[in-house]
Parts: structure tokens; C-alpha cells; sequence
């Protein structure tokens, strides 16, 4: 670049710094259409199916008729049965690594074996569990097999939460409430876990839709093709929202008649995740004025 | 007495966190114990079905055949034995339901007691036959030559162009073609989402004001958090038959299907850690380069982007990791078959996919299922690799502050 020229290389740059933010920005939101365009496809279609019958109802015809009452029992009981795992192990687990553990080879240990598990594919889990809970330990294909098989999965969302939520503690308050005479349990269970509390039941939050909708870990673990019938203990096999979608949309005996039962199907996923995500983000926000408020 | 109580609490809760604290290695070490052993097993199984006799006339010089050889002559697309090293005749197959028309019900005996007999006979009267029964009808006094396959090789799994896992009389266990189109949609996903994803990470790092940042982060979660199988019904619904439509195929359930899919499911992942990356471009150096009269689209591929390139590339291989791993998603719009892929517009068959489709009809304990296991241990070390990788790509980051 000359000096003469710098008035039209300034404009060039200005054209080009125009020109580049209106691609960016329109990539960005082309992002955002498209999933504008699969929640309203999958809405739309979805919740003229909605009814009291399609929420109460076991499915009838060959699963082309009646509801899915079944799977959202199912699924609800995983729900359940995995955080009542994985909740308190995850919780417990990174309280220990960020309160307790020193730095050192075992805490880059226990960090690498945590970031490992959560990215060891879903359907991975779905092997390790039919192989130990369902073969192993004998619990056949179960809502205890599939819970552990889930909570396995969540528990490194919910290690991460927790370790996140207590780092963002400030160390005064833990260095206060020492020399204030209390013990390290104290401390931790009395001045750091309230405060980090709000973070904490965000993530459970979170990890609860991520549970909800995963089908890859139980279909060897828990789900049922087609069984109208309710649990009555956790060695019974049950239908799963996740795994009824594949099913009906894929293999059902009538695959066009059971289409509107696959929108309903997904419309309830999708309404799942709305609920959840709109949730944590109330909570964060909820919490976030609270803390100001102090 | 208090104090010791206390003292006692305390430790009981150190305990108890601490054995918290090993669950996930524990977890990680038992999935790996559990996939390796089942998985490597299927190396000391041979490829014959279970219980199934292969045998040859005594005097036919042929002592060995391969799995592939036994698939091809099961075929009749070898039909000589001089095909698989033998004389210059026909190869006459028997299988135990043509024995009937060697002889009657009576003959055979209404338990089947004189079937081993009857074998031996025909083994013996037929100089080329290749006889398949099972084990059970093998006399002690069989007249005619056992063959026996190698066990499936290391070579033979990670190399074979075939998967048929429920073939009769040999199985063929190629994951070639699995492992290929595994990588084959992730790198078509990776090839759609990484200029969309960056481009988003860009404008929300750099350009966008807090207002529209506001509405982009929740709509990024949002596209995390929708299940798989959604995504695998909203493709099997709309991507797929729009691919059929477009490009006039026979049947929309292709490569490219999934790779659109999974680029979309890749997306959050791309966006969330380069975006992050780019965050932690010092302000200093930014406003060094303003001050220096760069425009701020100059700053931004002079300055922030090379700055951030170790994190993007972090948010490429976190992408093709997602993307392999995914199961139902692409399960339900690839088409599924097993074959090499050499275009985007044909059916495919990954890793995830073929475990998640073919584990539930797999006799436990037997090849098959161990071969889906051994699958699984592929598919483990591919995510393993990604990882550490991911590691030390931000280790050296951390070295070059």
C-alpha cells in the first residue's frame, strides 16, 4: 500500500469489512432458521395430534391408534432412576475434585478418565450396560439396567457442573469461614455449596433433557417394542419415549398410519427440551437477580 | 468425645466423596475391560457357524478353504473345484435339507438315528461334494475329510470389504466398509458445519452486540439439546425425500442425508468451543491492530482468528468426534448399506448404526455379538484418539502463552 491511494484502500477496506460482516451475520442466522424450521415443522405438525386420549392412552392397532402413555411413564422412571444415581455421585464427585483434591497427577487423572467418559459414544454405553447390568449382574433388560446405563452417561455432565459452580466460588469466603474456627466440611456444606446451589440444580436441570431424549444407551438395556402395560418394579422392561419414535418411525407395521403418532411423539421430545432449557435459563436468571439483591 | 465424633463425621464424608471421586475411572476401566474382552474374543472364533461341519470326499486333494472361498462357492459363483485348487469338476454343495432327496423319512429314521449313516454314505459316493451338516451328524467313523477355517485374523476384520454377520455356512467380517463410511458422513457433516459454525462463532465473538448475542446462545443450546432421534425423524421426514426429490434418486437414504444431519447436530459443538476461543483473544492485541488502522474485519482474520486457531481446530475434531459417535440420527437416514462408499449420493453403514441395528438380533456370546463388541472397541478408540488429541492440542496452547 502507497500513501496516495489511501483514501480508496480505506474504502475498499470499509467494502470489504461490509460486505464480510453481512455473509457472517447471514450465516448466523441461517443458524438460527434452521432451527426455527425443525421446531415449527415438528410443532406444527405435532401438537394437532395432542389430545387427552394420545397423552392417557396405550397404543392400539399395531401402535397406529390410542396414545403413549406407556412411553411417557418409561421414560419418566428412567428420568427418575438415573439421577437418583447419578445426582449425588455427580454432585459428591465434584465436590471432591474441586474442594478436596490437590493438584497433582491423580486430580489430571480423575479429570482425563471424566472428559474420557463424556466422550465415549452413546451407544458405547449402551453395550457396557447390556454387557455388565443386563448380562453381568442379571438384571435383564430393566428400568434399573437402563437407569445405570443413563446415569453413567449424565454423570460427567453433572461433575462438570458442580466442579464449574464451586470454581466460581471466590476463595475468600472458604478462607473466611476457616479462620472463622469451622471444619473444611463445614465450610464446604454450609458457605460454598449454597452459593454455588443455583448452578448446580441448573446443570441437574439440563442433564435431566439429555436424559430424557437419548435412545442409543437403552435400547439394549430397557426399552420395549410395544408394551401396553405400566412397571411394576424396577426389573420390569418398559417403553421409552426416544425408543417409541424410532420405532413407529421406522418399523412399525403401518409406517404412513403411525406417522401422526410419530409427530405427536417428537412434538412431546421437543416439548421436553423447551420446558427444560427455558427452565435453567429462568433459574440462572432467577438466581442471578438474587444474588445482586445481597 | 464430641471432638472425636467430629473428627470421625469429617473423615466418614472424605470417604465417601472420595469414593465418588473414582466412579467415572472406574466406569471408564470397566468399559474398557468389558468391550476388549468380549470384542477380542471374535479373533479365536472361527467364521463357521457354531456346530456346523464343512467336509470333502477323501479323495479330493483340497485341504483348506477360506471363508471368503466357502462364501463365494455358497453363491455358485465358484463352481469348479479347480476354482480353489482342486481337479477340473463340478463342486456338488450338500447341505442337510438336501438329504431328503437322497432318502426317505424311514431310511433316515423317525429320530434322525441313522442320518450320520446316511452322510457317511453320501460323503463317500460323491468324489466332489462339499457337505455342510451339523456337528451332531458327524459319525465317528466319518469316511470322507473334515476342513476347518482359520479363526478370523486382525487382518481379515480391519481389512474384509464384507459384512455379512449372518451368512451361512462362514460368516464374513469385514468393517472396512463400516469404518469407511463412518468417516465418509463425518467428514461430509464436517465439511457442511465447520464454515457455518465459524462464521457464527465470528459474529457472536466479534460482531454481534449483546442484544443479538442474547438470542443466539439460547438458540445454539437449544439445537444441543434436541434428542438425536428427533433429528433422525425431522431427516427421515424432510432431508431425505428432498434429496430424492433434487437429485432424482431412487431412494433418498444417503450419505449425504446424514451428513447434513449430523452437521446441524455438530453445529453447537463447533460454535460454543471456537467461539470461546476466540473470547480469549487479549484485548490488547485487538486494539493494537485498530490502532494500527486495520479495520475491524482486517483485526479479525489478522489478529483473532490465527490467534484462536488451536481452539478451532479443538472445535473441528470435537465436531467429527460428535459425529462419529451418533447413533439413531444416522441410523435412520443412511440407508444402512454396508458397502465401501464412493459418493455422497448412495446409501452408507456406520459404526453406531450397525451395533445399534443388528446388537438386539445377535445370540449372545456368539460371533456376531462379539464382532459388534469388537466394533464398539473401534469405535471407543476413534473417540479416545479424538480426545487425546483435543488434549494435547490445548495443552500446547497452554505452553505457548
Amino acid at each position: 500500500m502507497s500513501f496516495h491511494d489511501g483514501k480508496s484502500s480505506n474504502q475498499s477496506k470499509r467494502l470489504a469489512q461490509s460486505a464480510a460482516f453481512t455473509i457472517f451475520r447471514g450465516l448466523s442466522f441461517s443458524v438460527v432458521a434452521i432451527l426455527f424450521i425443525i421446531l415449527a415443522f415438528i410443532i406444527i405438525r405435532g401438537v394437532s395430534v395432542i389430545s387427552w386420549e394420545f397423552l392417557t392412552e396405550m397404543p392400539r392397532n399395531g401402535m397406529t391408534a390410542g396414545g403413549i402413555f406407556p412411553a411417557i411413564v418409561g421414560t419418566f422412571w428412567l428420568v427418575v432412576g438415573s439421577m437418583l444415581f447419578a445426582f449425588p455421585i455427580g454432585v459428591m464427585s465434584g465436590i471432591y475434585m474441586n474442594e478436596y483434591l490437590k493438584d497433582g497427577w491423580l486430580k489430571r487423572f480423575i479429570k482425563l478418565m471424566t472428559n474420557n467418559l463424556a466422550g465415549v459414544p452413546s451407544i458405547v454405553f449402551g453395550l457396557f450396560g447390556m454387557a455388565l447390568f443386563v448380562n453381568r449382574f442379571g438384571f435383564g433388560d430393566s428400568i434399573l439396567a437402563g437407569s445405570l446405563t443413563l446415569g453413567l452417561l449424565a454423570l460427567p455432565v453433572v461433575i462438570r457442573t458442580t466442579e464449574e459452580s464451586l470454581k466460581a466460588i471466590d476463595d475468600s469466603f472458604r478462607i473466611g469461614s476457616l479462620a472463622l474456627g469451622a471444619s473444611k466440611w463445614q465450610t464446604t456444606s454450609r458457605v460454598v455449596l449454597p452459593m454455588a446451589f443455583p448452578n448446580i440444580i441448573t446443570g441437574l436441570i439440563l442433564s435431566i433433557g439429555r436424559v430424557s431424549g437419548e435412545t442409543a444407551p437403552i435400547l439394549f438395556t430397557v426399552a420395549a417394542y410395544f408394551l401396553p402395560r405400566l412397571p411394576d418394579s424396577i426389573f420390569d422392561q418398559v417403553m421409552a419415549l426416544p425408543y417409541h419414535l424410532y420405532v413407529i418411525s421406522t418399523s412399525g407395521t403401518d409406517i404412513e398410519a403411525s406417522r401422526k403418532m410419530a409427530y405427536g411423539t417428537a412434538f412431546i421430545l421437543i416439548l421436553i427440551i423447551l420446558v427444560v432449557n427455558l427452565l435453567a435459563n429462568w433459574l440462572r436468571k432467577y438466581f442471578a437477580k438474587r444474588v445482586k439483591m445481597h | 468425645m464430641k471432638r472425636y465424633f467430629h473428627n470421625f463425621g469429617e473423615r466418614l464424608i472424605v470417604g465417601l466423596l472420595t469414593l465418588s471421586g473414582t466412579v467415572t475411572s472406574l466406569t471408564v476401566l470397566l468399559i474398557v475391560f468389558y468391550l476388549f474382552k468380549e470384542g477380542l474374543g471374535i479373533f479365536s472364533m472361527s467364521p463357521v457357524e457354531e456346530g456346523t461341519a464343512i467336509a470333502v470326499n477323501k479323495q479330493n486333494p483340497v485341504k483348506e478353504l477360506s471363508a471368503s472361498q466357502l462364501k463365494e462357492i455358497s453363491d455358485q459363483n465358484i463352481t469348479n473345484w479347480q476354482q480353489v485348487g482342486g481337479p477340473n469338476a463340478p463342486i456338488k454343495l450338500f447341505r442337510i435339507d438336501d438329504i431328503t432327496e437322497y432318502y426317505s423319512e424311514e431310511e433316515l429314521g423317525a429320530d434322525f438315528e441313522f442320518v450320520p449313516q446316511r452322510i457317511n454314505e453320501i460323503v463317500t459316493k460323491n468324489p466332489n461334494i462339499l457337505a455342510f451338516f451339523p456337528e451332531e451328524f458327524l459319525a465317528k467313523d466319518f469316511p470322507g475329510r473334515q476342513i476347518f477355517l482359520d479363526n478370523i485374523s486382525v487382518a481379515d476384520f480391519l481389512g474384509g470389504r464384507e459384512w455379512y454377520p449372518t451368512i451361512t455356512p462362514a460368516v464374513r467380517m469385514g468393517v472396512l466398509p463400516l469404518i469407511l463410511g463412518t468417516l465418509w458422513v463425518s467428514f461430509g457433516a464436517i465439511l457442511l458445519a465447520l464454515p457455518l459454525g465459524l462464521a457464527t462463532a465470528v459474529y457472536m465473538a466479534e460482531i454481534a452486540d449483546s442484544r443479538v448475542r442474547n438470542i443466539l446462545k439460547p438458540v445454539i443450546e437449544l439445537l444441543a439439546g434436541i434428542p438425536s432421534v428427533v433429528y433422525g425423524f425431522f431427516g427421515l421426514v424432510v432431508v431425505v425425500p428432498l434429496i430424492q426429490d433434487i437429485f432424482g434418486l431412487p431412494v433418498g437414504e444417503t450419505a449425504l442425508a446424514g451428513s447434513i444431519i449430523l452437521g446441524i447436530m455438530a453445529l453447537p459443538t463447533i460454535i460454543s468451543v471456537s467461539e470461546d476461543a476466540m473470547r480469549t483473544t487479549p484485548r490488547a492485541m485487538k486494539e493494537a491492530s485498530l490502532a494500527l488502522g486495520a479495520s475491524k474485519w482486517q483485526t479479525i482474520y489478522k489478529v483473532v482468528i490465527p490467534y484462536s486457531i488451536s481452539g478451532i481446530s479443538t472445535a473441528a475434531i470435537l465436531g467429527i468426534g460428535r459425529a462419529i459417535g451418533e447413533t439413531m440420527a444416522v441410523l435412520m437416514v443412511t440407508g444402512n448399506a454396508s458397502v465401501i462408499p464412493d459418493s455422497f449420493l448412495e446409501p452408507v453403514r456406520t459404526i453406531p448404526a450397525t451395533i445399534a441395528a443388528e446388537l438386539g438380533e445377535a445370540p449372545q456370546g456368539g460371533i456376531h455379538y462379539k464382532a459388534l463388541f469388537a466394533l464398539g472397541c473401534i469405535l471407543f478408540l476413534l473417540t479416545l484418539i479424538i480426545n487425546v488429541t483435543v488434549d494435547l492440542v490445548s495443552a500446547k496452547k497452554r505452553e505457548n502463552r
